[in-house]
């Protein structure tokens, strides 16, 4: 026998203060009962003698203090998994909203899960396809990795996160994949262009689907990676599946979380955000990865990749989320809103973006012997023509050294040939490795300072005559 | 010791009554679960409790122990290749235990109990004699790279000897010897507990002397650090603080590394983790991970856990400077511990300080840091330990006026600056030449130039003040082009573009560019600054610049990276070559006039 109470003393924003409660347990599920017989969900926040708070994810309007009924019900928040879920939509708590059977759960799993032990963990270093050069050649995603998409309100994240959903899962054989896809506060246009692709794409019965759009509930956005992921770490540990995992947008969990923490007059890190906001995103981001098998050596089947999304507010790299999520994920992908207004697409800023992972994912016997160095006189050769770019603005092209008008060149070609493909454009990675050799090939050999001589004389276009001009003065 | 019972849970944050003799920094055992958590706040007969595991599910009425100790751990052999979490629990034992995921009410002991060491004790050792805490009794090789001296503690006091320790095989709590105190006769065995809080005793600290070899050009060349120093490396994400730890850990010349990943990325420990056993020492050959002791609470792990984290490190590494070792603590990223406590100031409901911070954490790191130095360890025999600590601390942005990275800068003798447009050009380490400084370099002087050069410190200004050249000429590039500028000024650039492009930028994963002795750091400085110096000499003779660009030495001097140590013979050629070609240069520039 469940126990009731009706003694709410105080409502604030999101937040409930109830006061005589008898064995209330930190983070526990609490149901709400309205006057008029609507049930919504809270967690309790805080339990101090008998006064409880509680934090109802449905928000707390038409909650009134004499006639609203409270239950504890004495677990966390769950979600039912079976491998039914797989093609199924569920709201931002993990309650299935489409026409479909009811489900019959193999499982109840808490929402918040477990620290995975570091020691558990296997280095991910198998390289993803995802077709797209500017990922794949220079900042490469490597599955179990958590690599966020950086952008901007307007740029083409969307677009982006769903080409990669698309092309990243090409398999070997016996594998299985999945993707787990969590809306949180984006609008419906943009959470039915993800539905649509995985539609068009026949990819919808591998897709779980968590929807908590712009007019849902906003608190219930802190339950919606968490109850992605349960599912993500369901079909990844327990059923084998290489599960991709998209979050967008993650600007909008923040701001939840924000609220949640104003409400209750905590006192504020940077902007406004919660001091534990660190914590808070490394309890989400870190439910990515491999683990070991049942034998030494072994690893076990299955993954979880996360791309993230977030959008950064005004452009700026260093606001709170960004930052955070920078500090805790395995590299970004930055778009860039310059490289956009110049019809680039994908607009990746490939200087400021980054894959940690990179270097132990690629190289002879993953991708090919020549792609780190490679990639690294890509990198200097694209930084070295943003130098003279602006030189040239400052001095005119004029007084450009012979060296330097070749990297400006190249700088044009690396953003109109290397970066910029088309939304359904797959590029393998031999494709990707030789249209950076053919750019390297239009810098002086005297500049080729990052790859061994050895890789130069093997891979570099042999028909295109450096230019003759040797380096001159410093950048 | 009492028990009470909870009356508030907030986050890691409890609060019990009934604790009317609990002490401050005292353990208590918290629910059925006996969940670990340390006493941090005390009103009357309440005790505020910072738990180190997840609190959900506890509620009012649940029991709380307190068990009369402060939060200690156990000092032994066994340490080394270890990995705990941040109060000491083996995340491989855990891991037999519990399965991937770290649940909650795990008590496993920090170190093996059952397993036995071989014992041998020191040789002259006799009943009755005198003996006091920092004594040898003898030692465990706990590891082929490692002999663990066996000491008698600082908890134990001095006295006579009572029962010679013999020789045999124990385990850790086991007797080896007795001690007769003032205070009754005393056992000792191989394992002894500390609390982590309490810095370990040494009789007097020492100025530093000697470098810690990084093998990294840029630090040891430029910005050194000492074997006993502090320093810190703050930058935004992505700069690679990371990476320089890693590298640092893997090659610096200290005999114990203790790395501390507090509050960071779980891949990240794992790579250490699958790494090290593979590396070796390059003096021994014996892997890295024989010397290495990991603790590893990652941002996902309980945040209390996280704030212990770095305490408990750097006892591990006092244990082992007081044998006399030269330990190196590798702590990434204190920014994390100091948010730690942030939340926990946060919970306590204290006044804030700056950014949310609590007004004691510039003392906190303070008291951190000085824990490191050169000392005098306890004990008759008068040995020296050094204890070198490494912080990576990760301001919000970058932002270097952070608090924390302002605190530690207050207390750390070394700083390198991190600056993220090194690292977009993919120039590693990015360690600011401009901004990063070390306050070591007159302690080190005498060795540099006994062990590497006479004139290693002229180098190392003169290099240093090319780059600050450098960056004069860069702003008047920009304004009027390089064409501008006299043959001298374009003969500095082309020189400080080698220091950076040949000599600074290192690579972490190409084997034999990873790591470069003093040695040859030196003959590579050497090298660049010959062609400097003979550079200036040929453009004041009229030799034009255009030539000396054109010298092929320039790209002998591209790959003197991949020069390998053992033949560093190849350096005089390069000497040779640089003179030859340049007295080419000069005789054609002559002719040419002629």
């Amino acid at each position: 026998m469940v126990t009731e109470y009706t003694t709410i003393r105080e409502i604030v924003g999101p937040l409930v203060l109830l006061d005589r409660v008898e064995h209330a347990t930190y983070e526990e599920l609490v149901e709400v009962e309205l006057p008029g017989g609507e049930l919504r969900r809270g967690k309790v926040l805080e339990v101090d003698r008998d006064r409880v708070l509680i934090q109802l994810f449905e928000g707390t309007r038409g909650v009134d203090t004499a006639k609203t009924r409270v239950r504890f019900l004495g677990r966390g928040l769950e979600l039912a998994v079976s491998p039914d879920i797989l093609g199924r939509i569920f709201n931002g708590l993990g309650a299935p909203i489409d026409d479909g059977p009811r489900l019959i759960a193999e499982h109840m799993l808490d929402i918040n899960g477990n620290p995975i032990n570091p020691y558990a963990r296997v280095y991910p270093k198998e390289f993803i396809q995802t077709g797209i050069s500017a990922i794949d050649g220079l900042n490469t995603l490597v599955r179990g990795q958590k690599l966020p998409i950086f952008s901007g309100f307007g740029l083409p994240h969307s677009e982006l996160a769903a080409q990669i959903a698309r092309q990243a899962t090409v398999l070997g054989a016996g594998e299985s994949f999945a993707i787990v896809f969590a809306a949180m506060g984006i609008t419906f246009e943009e959470a039915n262009y993800f539905i649509r692709d995985f539609q068009e794409t026949g990819a919808m019965e591998r897709v779980v689907l968590f929807i908590n759009l712009a007019n849902d509930p906003t608190i219930e956005r802190i339950a919606t990676p968490r109850a992605a992921l349960t599912a993500a770490e369901y079909l990844a540990f327990e059923r084998g599946m290489h599960v991709l995992v998209i979050m967008t947008d993650m600007t909008n969990y923040c701001e939840a979380l924000r609220e949640v923490s104003v409400a209750r007059k905590e006192i504020p890190g940077r902007r406004g955000y919660p001091g534990y906001l660190y914590t808070d995103l490394a309890t989400i981001y870190e439910r990515a990865g491999l683990l070991k098998g049942d034998k030494e050596g072994e690893v076990r089947k299955g993954s979880i990749t996360q791309i993230p999304v977030l959008s950064m507010p005004d452009d700026d790299k260093t606001h709170p989320i960004p930052d955070l999520t920078g500090y805790i994920t395995e590299g970004q992908i930055i778009l860039d809103r310059s490289l956009h207004r110049k019809g680039i697409y994908p607009p990746i800023n490939v200087l400021p973006s980054l894959s940690r992972l990179r270097d132990k994912g690629i190289g002879a016997g993953r991708t090919r012997e020549d792609h780190a160095q490679l990639a690294n006189q890509l990198f200097s050769s694209y930084a070295r023509s943003k130098e003279v770019e602006e030189l040239a603005v400052v001095l005119g092209e004029a007084a450009l050294t012979g060296a330097d008008k070749a990297f400006m060149a190249f700088g044009e070609q690396f953003e109109r040939r290397f970066v910029r493909q088309d939304i359904h454009e797959n590029r393998s990675i031999e494709q990707t490795l030789s249209i950076g050799w053919d750019l390297i090939s239009r810098i002086p050999r005297a500049e080729i300072k990052r790859i061994k001589d050895e890789f130069v004389d093997r891979y570099l276009p042999k028909e295109a005559a450096p230019a003759a001009a040797r380096g001159e003065a410093g950048r | 010791m009492s028990t009470g019972r909870i009356v508030k849970v907030s986050g890691p944050l409890i609060v019990a009554e009934g604790m009317q003799e609990a002490k401050m920094f005292e353990v208590a055992r918290v629910s059925e679960k006996r969940l670990i958590g340390e006493i941090i706040e005390l009103h009357g007969s309440e005790a505020y409790i910072q738990v180190y595991e997840d609190t959900a599910g506890l509620g009012p009425g649940e029991v709380v122990e307190s068990t009369g100790t402060s939060l200690s751990i156990e000092l032994g052999p066994g340490l080394l290749q270890s990995i705990y979490d941040g109060i000491q629990r083996p995340l491989d034992v855990v891991y037999e235990k519990a399965g991937h995921y770290i649940t909650r009410g795990i008590n496993v002991p920090g170190l093996d109990h059952a397993r036995r060491w071989e014992f041998v004790p020191k040789a002259d050792l006799r009943a009755g004699a005198r003996v006091e805490p920092g004594d040898i009794l003898g030692e465990v090789r706990e590891t082929e790279l490692i002999v663990h001296r066996v000491l008698v503690p600082p908890t134990v006091g001095a006295g006579t000897l009572a029962r010679v320790p013999e020789r045999g095989s124990y385990t850790i709590e086991e007797t080896i010897a007795e001690i007769e105190t003032p205070n009754g006769t005393r056992p000792v065995s191989l394992m002894h507990r500390w609390p982590v809080r309490t810095p370990r005793p040494i009789v007097k600290k020492l100025v530093p002397q000697k470098p810690l070899v990084t093998g990294q050009r840029v630090i040891d060349a430029l910005f050194p650090i000492s074997q006993g120093g502090t320093a810190c490396v703050p930058g935004p994400f992505g700069a690679g603080k990371t990476v320089i730890q890693h590298q640092l850990a893997k090659w610096s010349d200290a005999q114990i590394i203790v790395y501390i990943g507090c509050g960071e990325r779980g891949n990240e420990m794992t790579d250490v983790l699958q790494e090290f056993p593979e590396l070796t020492d390059p003096a021994t050959g014996r892997p890295l991970m024989e010397r290495t002791v990991l603790i590893a609470n990652t941002s996902n792990m309980p945040v209390a856990a996280r704030e212990a984290s770095v305490y408990t490190g750097i006892t591990i590494a006092e244990y082992f400077r007081d044998m006399g070792y030269d330990v190196a603590v590798m702590a990434d990223s204190t920014s994390r511990w100091a948010e730690a406590m942030r939340e926990m100031s946060g919970r306590l409901e204290e006044m804030p300080g700056e950014e949310g911070y609590p007004a004691y954490l510039p003392s906190r790191i303070a008291e951190f840091y000085e824990r490191s130095g050169r000392a005098i360890c306890l004990g008759g025999e008068g040995r020296t330990g050094t204890l070198s600590v490494i912080g990576a601390v990760s301001p919000p942005g970058g932002d270097l006026s952070d608090p924390v990275v302002q605190a530690t800068l207050k207390v750390v003798k070394v700083f390198w600056s991190l600056e993220d447009q090194l690292a977009f050009e993919r120039h590693f380490p990015a360690i600011s030449w401009l901004t990063s400084y070390s306050l070591y370099h007159d302690a080190l002087r005498d060795h540099f130039r006994a062990e590497v050069a006479d004139d290693w410190g002229r180098v190392r200004t003169e290099t240093m003040e090319l780059l600050q050249k450098e960056s004069e000429l860069k702003e008047l590039v920009r304004l009027v082009g390089v064409d501008a500028l006299s043959p001298q000024d374009r003969v500095v650039l082309e020189t400080t573009k080698m220091i950076r492009e040949d000599f600074l930028h290192q690579s972490a994963f190409d084997p034999e560019d990873a790591y470069t002795r003093l040695e040859k750091q030196y003959r590579m400085l050497t090298a660049i600054l010959d062609l400097h110096r003979g550079s200036i000499e040929a453009v004041e003779k009229r030799c034009p610049v255009r030539k000396l660009l054109d010298l092929p030495v320039r790209e002998r001097i591209s790959r003197m990276r991949y020069v390998a140590e053992k033949d560093l013979a190849q350096f005089d050629d390069i000497a040779r070559e640089i003179q030859e070609q340049l007295a080419g240069c000069l005789k054609e520039s002559r002719t040419g006039e002629e």
